[in-house]
């Protein structure tokens, strides 16, 4: 459409704060979301990724904070929002025993310019499962049924919760190049995921979450070189041992290492070395191995991942 | 404009509600258990009546098929209104229909109203076959129809709410086992089938109850031709306490 980009992002979500019972879901949680963009909210299970879509989508009200998307507070505008938007649940969404097609046809009933669900079913793989009824689709096809009922109404921004979770590689691959054909047309794309390379894949910006807090942000780049222009050019040793490390290994590998560089310990045999990774580095990891009697079963050098980014941040994997 | 250009908006509300109760109709009458419920057993109440009221020399002042059919048309509505509705209501919590549907462009309003529709839709097709099967039966009814339209709609309304307040209070489990309980005891002891007098002095208490006042109104229509106010008094108030009650309770989830 011709109209210019309006001057407020796609979502903004400011100082937003839910807690059920004793259990604190996002504690004062602020991002934005750039319109035609695709963002990722990237983070564990139990991390408050699906509360905070949730609210975005109207189903909760924030307890504290400010939630808004397309300028529009999504519980007391709630009307006119949720034509604009696409929803994909987590899961479920669909009568049992409708069928594939019938579903994706009566959500289409709901809209006043809806897709052509043929062509929606073929970009989708739909089209061998069209007629079985839903308690009977894989997984996956339940996964692209629920795409496909977010997006058959041409809304200005999707949410999707997880959208590959459960999808075989070629139907990943396939879902991935559909959520970029659609913000190559104009759409935003809010998708959260658990899985680091479909964010690094997909995302124009990633905010990362953990316990309910945003403890990243920023383009898949800027993330893994770790921020900064000087740090340009960083990456990683891995160095697993074949016994466990003496105790207070990673402080004494940075001493030996010096400034500017990190040492993160991933396991009882495994250490991560954050910096740049030359010549004169590796040397002085293998000395450092020699002079504590620990012997090196490999020493691999890497770009640093999103993976390290998140295990730096919060000294923990990703990976539940 | 490129395939997924965005051109938002909600389908008129007319629209909405109309594909709504056509899939909602839809899907209760391609599954197998409801369509027991909805025409199989009243046919097979309706026919079982008539021919044993023969056999142990059950004598009303009318036909047996006469007394027996406005009572299997009311079984029909409070096993569509009541049953069906709270079952199927009860697994769209359970797979999360209800809450997609809360964030599509139908409002809740149109979703009740749509569910509406699909019961009106579900209870024409119903009384055409009892109809159907009652009159090669022989029945002769009375031809008043508006009390007997008053007592399906009202009816439907007040099954309808109670329908939703265990659907929305339960797990898809627990509505399931209660509705067709509650089904099975009103069948019983509910002077649906069975008008009022077959139960003696428990008949003054069954009348206030939605199932008797239901079946009353229906037999008032067609067998007498008048409109029972009483009895559409006491399913508009049954109505009345089960919107309030199920509004208050309702969960979506």
């Amino acid at each position: 459409m011709s109209e210019a980009a309006p001057a407020d992002p796609a979502v903004r979500v400011d100082g937003l704060a839910m807690r059920y019972g004793d259990k604190v879901a996002v504690a004062d949680l602020s991002l934005t979301v750039e319109r035609q963009s695709i963002t990722a909210v990237l983070g564990p299970n139990g991390a408050g990724k699906t509360t905070t879509l949730e609210t975005c989508e109207g189903y909760r009200k924030p307890q504290r904070g400010t939630v808004r998307v397309l300028g529009l507070d999504p519980v007391r505008q709630r009307r006119d929002l949720l034509p604009r938007i696409g929803v994909m649940l987590q899961g479920g969404g669909a009568w049992s025993g409708v069928r594939a097609m019938e579903m994706l046809r009566h959500v289409a009933k709901l809209h006043a310019h809806p897709l052509d669900v043929g062509m929606l079913s073929d970009r989708l793989g739909l089209g061998e499962c069209g007629r079985t009824p839903y308690r009977r689709l894989s997984g996956g096809q339940q996964q692209r049924l629920g795409l496909a009922m977010a997006i058959v109404g041409r809304p200005e921004i999707v949410f999707v919760d997880e959208p590959t979770a459960g999808m075989d590689p070629q139907a990943r691959r396939t879902t991935w190049e559909l959520l970029e054909e659609l913000r190559s047309d104009g759409v935003t794309v809010v998708l959260t995921t658990h899985y680091m390379d479909e964010a690094e894949r997909l995302a124009d910006r990633i905010h990362i979450i953990d316990h309910g807090r945003l403890i990243a942000s920023g383009s898949p780049l800027e993330l893994t070189r770790g921020g900064g222009a000087g740090s340009a050019g960083i990456s990683t040793i891995r160095l697993v041992v074949t016994r466990p490390f003496p105790p207070g290994a990673p402080e004494s590998l940075r001493r030996a290492l010096g400034q500017g560089t990190d040492v993160t310990q991933l396991d009882r045999v495994s250490l991560l070395v954050t910096g740049p990774a030359d010549a004169s580095t590796l040397a002085k990891v293998s000395r450092w191995c020699e002079e504590n009697a620990v012997l090196p079963e490999s020493l691999s050098l890497g770009q640093r991942t999103l993976e390290d980014v998140f295990l730096e941040i919060t000294g923990h994997e990703l990976a539940e | 404009m490129s395939t997924f250009t965005p051109r938002p908006g909600a389908a008129p509300l007319p629209r909405q509600v109309l594909a709504q109760a056509s899939m909602e109709a839809r899907l209760m009458l391609r599954n197998g258990e409801q369509l027991l419920l909805a025409v199989v057993i009243p046919v097979i109440v309706l026919i079982g009546a008539v021919q044993g009221a023969d056999h142990i020399g059950l004598t009303y002042q009318h036909a047996a098929v006469d007394v027996f059919t406005p009572g299997v048309l009311a079984l029909a509505v409070m096993s569509t209104a009541f049953t069906s509705l709270a079952i199927a209501t009860g697994f769209e919590r359970r797979y999360g229909v209800i809450k997609w549907l809360g964030a599509s462009p139908l409002p809740r309003s149109g979703l009740l109203a749509g569910k509406v529709g699909a019961l009106l839709l579900v209870e024409v097709l119903q009384v055409a076959v009892i109809s159907a099967v009652a009159l090669l039966l022989g029945w002769d009814p009375h031809p008043g129809i508006a009390g007997a339209v008053l007592a399906v709609v009202l009816g439907t309304a007040a099954f309808a709410s109670l329908g939703l307040l265990v659907a929305g209070a339960l797990r898809a489990e627990a509505t399931l086992a209660a509705a067709n309980l509650v089904y099975l005891l009103l069948l019983a002891g509910g002077a649906v089938v069975l008008p009022l007098s077959a139960y003696g002095s428990f008949g003054t208490v069954v009348q206030w109850l939605p199932s008797g006042a239901l079946g009353d109104a229906m037999r008032d229509a067609l067998i007498n031709g008048v409109t029972g106010w009483r009895d559409l008094l006491v399913l508009l108030a049954w109505a009345a306490v089960g919107t309030v009650l199920t509004a208050r309770t309702f969960k979506w989830e």
